[in-house]
């Protein structure tokens, strides 16, 4: 277990390599950097530019280097801590992101939980029901969370909770904890209103995750294995726990690496919509303007989140099924 | 012996299907004395299983018993319980499930839970029914495992069923069965997914511990071989019916009903005349059209139409896993294979699961290019290397060379019709016009006993037996000189068995086609062959015409082969000792002259008469010839 592990981290840096890479070639990838586009700013709002300055900034940033000499300068840079400068916020990267970092992770995590804590029981509710009301029932419900877009249901709530149950709107705290230090008060302000775009970020997640749920476990319930235990006198429940359900756990976990980066990008769209100070908005305004440093280092957090979260699930799928442990694959 | 261990009355049992209600038993009445072993037979369909089933509390969710009783006296603790009247999930049943009645399946590998090792299946049942510690459980489960014969019972206990062979997975399921020491054990099919030498061990294994265990055995069947070898009482299930039912001694000299009389007939036996023919269960007729009449020169045996010479395959197996070792093993899955099949003869290959006989058909259809040896082709005078056609001369060497695969359900698309499947040949090979395609296909089911109005309707409408002729009418639409069947008829019930032989015997003397038969049943091999090739471990042993293996079998692996199979007659019981003594298919258990040095090529001692056999190349002809 061990040799693998390690092997499985060794083989996650050229990985991250090659997607940083590709990262920075795509971020370069539009004409022009982000001086030429402010230079069009400014002379559009009838404003002159000092070209002087302009050069001058070119070579501060190296801007004007090949791209490979950016890239290696961007990552040596990044693999120290230092993530650059944003040009747009004049401040280096690491402090634009700050908070905002955290409470994205916050928000991926409790969302997470969220959905599996609804998905599972339903999900086997409705496979052990099968074509019951109760599976009917639960089955509509959930096609309307999966049909349903995001946003809408974020400005949906966004009404929802300010009419019933006096949240402010917007945002993950409220005003006055803003810019300030952490405190209890501010923490609980945050958990007051995390619910909202968790449920929002969630409900197709969990939908969607309901259905795989019910068919796996379908499945898995008309095995032969399951019939042998039922021969061997096991009481339906403890039936169920020990042989279906470990079974259909294995999509479960394999799907935690899917999850990590779908939430984070599904998430976006919506802090854009209830102006959560997450890294989603900045995330979209960076690559708008060109803020190669900024939007470089938010791609490769996602990256890395990913990759991370692929990690996870091998490892505890390793640990769960034996064949994939003691079962090498036969070549050709 | 005043009352039965088990006896059902009057059971009828419906499905809830959705067209409505069907009834699937309809009065079944039979009894199960302490002790005792009966035979349940019948084909597919016939209602066995779902009898089993029930008397287990283990009917799937649309099954419902209507009415009748299945009445348990357990010798035990002296309690009658009526299985009938409980719901599935009550404690009384649940109680008698696993620890007085319990079951064993046909698929070792699907029955047992991939997840979990050997040893918390086995003993689970144990610790349910049961209050054992821990420590006591495990042990009581090792002494199960070494009971059944487990080489190594302590390391058994940590081992996951798929590191195990077949025959092993059964016996952990054996175990699994028997750790509750149950007054009945329910065998639906025990042996039918196994090797015949396999099934043979696995057989004696169940008759030894049922009588140490003087429990009970309810033995579900279809293949009256084994019936005979374990029954003392047989009960023929037809349609939901029990048809007929008695000692075996009775049944077997005299058998009463029309079915099990047919069922008699259809059986292939050792040493059948070579014009006695089986007679299906349902006979069917098929008929020759115009485009299909035996050609002039079907008879010219002699010549070969295929040679095959040293072919050589090796499969590297990768690494035990992510952890650790990364060790790869070369597999030789064919080793030095020769043979040659003469036109209009059927050659049969004989061995047990993988052993390398469908590798071989692989590479005969260029699925597989091997690592050495030749494989040429004559046709009309010309000798045709098949490993280095190109692509074009291939493709036109396809016409020549057809298939026929083992499983009828996954051999054909359930998305085309059978007209489509039928003619799909016709036209990748571009062979005239719609019109007289349709015409062909037509002629092409009634030659295989279909009726062409069948033409628009798919696969999942027809049955096993069915399905594979629609297989072979698809295999002959491009009208080839040779077939390779791989394993026809072993997915196939007795009764439709017959119905399929009878018909690829008489399509090849009809048509003049050449067959390579591939099979692991040398009952089926005896009936249809001319000449026969054993294989084993990738390696040819033996190969010599029909009759002379059958009766003169010189190698130890094909005798203990033929010893191993369960014979329809009381008279012929397997001879469990003798199967051990031949050796089997342990080359390290073989006689001296057969022993082969890692490395050294065997020589083939010529018998006379075209009967081979490997040996050794030093070793005296008085040695071989026993």
């Amino acid at each position: 277990m061990l040799r693998y592990t390690i092997r499985r981290l060794l083989t996650m840096i050229p990985t991250l390599i090659a997607i940083s890479v590709i990262v920075f070639v795509i971020i370069q990838l539009p004409p022009g950097d982000y001086l030429e586009s402010h230079i069009a700013t400014m002379q559009a709002q009838g404003e002159n530019v000092d070209q002087k300055k302009i050069a001058f900034l070119r070579e501060q940033y190296g801007l004007d280097q090949p791209m490979w000499k950016q890239y290696l300068t961007w990552a040596a840079g990044f693999v120290q801590g230092d993530l650059g400068y944003s040009f747009e916020y004049d401040l280096p990267v690491t402090e634009v992101v700050g908070d905002r970092m955290f409470l994205t992770i916050l928000i991926s995590v409790v969302t997470i939980v969220f959905t599996w804590l609804i998905a599972f029981p339903i999900g086997i509710y409705s496979a052990t029901h099968q074509y019951s009301w109760g599976d009917y029932g639960l089955t509509f419900i959930g096609f309307i969370g999966l049909a349903t877009p995001n946003f809408l249901l974020a400005l949906v709530m966004l009404y929802l909770a300010n009419v019933y149950f006096g949240t402010s709107i917007g945002g993950l705290m409220d005003s006055q904890f803003i810019d300030q230090p952490w405190s209890t008060a501010k923490l609980l302000s945050v958990l007051e209103h995390l619910w909202i775009p968790v449920v929002v970020i969630g409900t197709s997640g969990t939908a969607a995750m309901i259905r795989r749920l019910r068919a796996n476990l379908l499945d898995e319930l008309e095995k032969q294995y399951v019939t042998t235990g039922r021969a061997k006198g096991l009481p339906p429940g403890k039936l169920l726990r020990k042989y279906p359900l470990r079974m259909a756990l294995n999509f479960f976990v394999a799907d935690i690496g899917n999850l990590l980066p779908g939430i984070i990008s599904g998430a976006e769209v919506v802090a854009v919509v209830l102006s959560l100070p997450t890294t989603g908005p900045l995330l979209i305004a960076s690559l708008q303007s060109q803020d190669m440093y900024l939007a470089g280092s938010f791609l490769m957090f996602l990256a890395i989140l990913t990759v991370i979260g692929m990690l996870i699930s091998d490892l505890l799928l390793a640990m769960l099924d034996p064949r994939i442990r003691l079962q090498g694959a036969p070549a050709k | 012996m005043s009352e039965p261990l088990l006896s059902v009355r009057d059971l009828r049992l419906v499905f809830r299907m959705a067209t409505g209600e069907i009834e699937a038993l309809h009065g079944v009445d039979f009894d199960i004395d302490p002790g005792s072993t009966v035979a349940l037979v019948g084909e597919s369909g016939s209602g066995k299983s779902v009898t089993a089933q029930a008397i287990m509390g283990i009917l799937p969710g649309n099954a419902r018993i209507t009415s009748g009783q299945l009445i348990f006296n357990d010798p035990a603790s002296g309690a009658r319980t009526d299985i009938a009247s409980l719901p599935a999930e009550s404690p009384e049943l649940q109680a008698i499930r696993g620890a007085r009645i319990s079951i064993i399946f046909q698929e070792p590998m699907v029955s047992l839970s991939p997840l979990h090792t050997v040893g918390d299946q086995v003993s689970e049942a144990l610790f349910l029914h049961h209050a054992v510690s821990r420590a006591q459980g495990m042990e009581q489960t090792e002494a199960m495992l070494e009971m059944v014969g487990f080489p190594n019972p302590a390391r058994a206990l940590r081992t996951y069923p798929f590191e195990l062979s077949g025959g092993l997975r059964q016996r952990a399921m054996i175990a699994m069965a028997l750790v509750c020491r149950p007054s009945l054990l329910i065998a639906d099919e025990p042996t039918t997914a196994l090797d015949v030498t396999v099934q043979a061990q696995i057989l004696n294994l169940i008759r030894d511990l049922q009588a140490e265990l003087k429990m009970a055995l309810l033995l579900i069947t279809h293949d009256l071989g084994v019936v005979a070898n374990m029954a003392q009482t047989v009960v023929v299930m037809y349609h939901g019916r029990i048809v007929e039912r008695g000692a075996a001694a009775e049944l077997f000299s005299e058998p009463g009903h029309p079915y099990l009389r047919a069922l008699f007939k259809a059986v292939p036996r050792f040493g059948m005349e070579r014009s006695e023919r089986l007679v299906p269960v349902r006979a069917i007729e098929h008929e020759l059209g115009e485009h299909f009449q035996t050609p002039a020169s079907a008879t010219a045996h002699g010549e070969a139409l295929l040679d095959v010479r040293h072919l050589c395959k090796s499969f590297t197996i990768r690494g035990t896993g992510l952890f650790g070792r990364n060790e790869s093993t070369e597999v030789k899955a064919v080793d030095d294979v020769s043979f040659a099949i003469q036109r209009g003869e059927c050659l049969g290959l004989v061995g047990e699961s993988g052993c390398g006989k469908t590798t071989v058909s692989k590479i005969l259809m260029r699925a597989l290019s091997p690592d050495s040896g030749s494989v040429e082709y004559h046709d009309q005078g010309e000798a045709l290397d098949l490993l280095s056609l190109d692509d074009e001369a291939m493709m036109a060497m396809r016409c020549k060379m057809q298939l026929i695969f083992q499983d009828p359900f996954s051999s054909l698309s359930p998305r085309m019709t059978v007209f489509d499947i039928v003619r799909e040949p016709l036209v990748i090979h571009q062979r005239g016009d719609t019109a007289s395609q349709r015409e062909l296909v037509q002629e092409l089911m009634r030659l295989v006993g279909l009726d062409p109005r069948f033409l628009s309707r798919y696969p999942h409408s027809f049955s096993g037996g069915q399905r594979q002729r629609i297989s072979i009418a698809r295999a002959l639409a491009l009208q080839p000189q040779l077939l390779i069947c791989d394993e026809p008829v072993s997915a196939l019930d007795v009764s439709i068995q017959a119905q399929v032989l009878n018909l690829l015997k008489d399509l090849k003397s009809e048509l003049g086609l050449t067959y390579l038969f591939i099979s692991h049943n040398l009952a089926v091999i005896d009936y249809i062959a001319d000449r026969v090739a054993v294989m084993h471990r990738g390696r040819l042993v033996e190969i010599a015409s029909r009759d002379q293996l059958f009766s003169r079998a010189a190698h130890p692996y094909t005798r203990s082969l033929l010893q191993a199979v369960p014979h329809p007659d009381l008279a012929r019981p397997l001879d469990f000792a003798a199967i051990t003594a031949s050796g089997g298919s342990d080359p390290d258990q073989w006689p001296a002259a057969f022993q082969l040095d890692a490395g050294s090529s065997a020589e083939w001692l010529d018998l006379g008469q075209g009967h081979r056999v490997r040996a050794r190349a030093n070793a005296n002809p008085g040695e071989i010839v026993q």
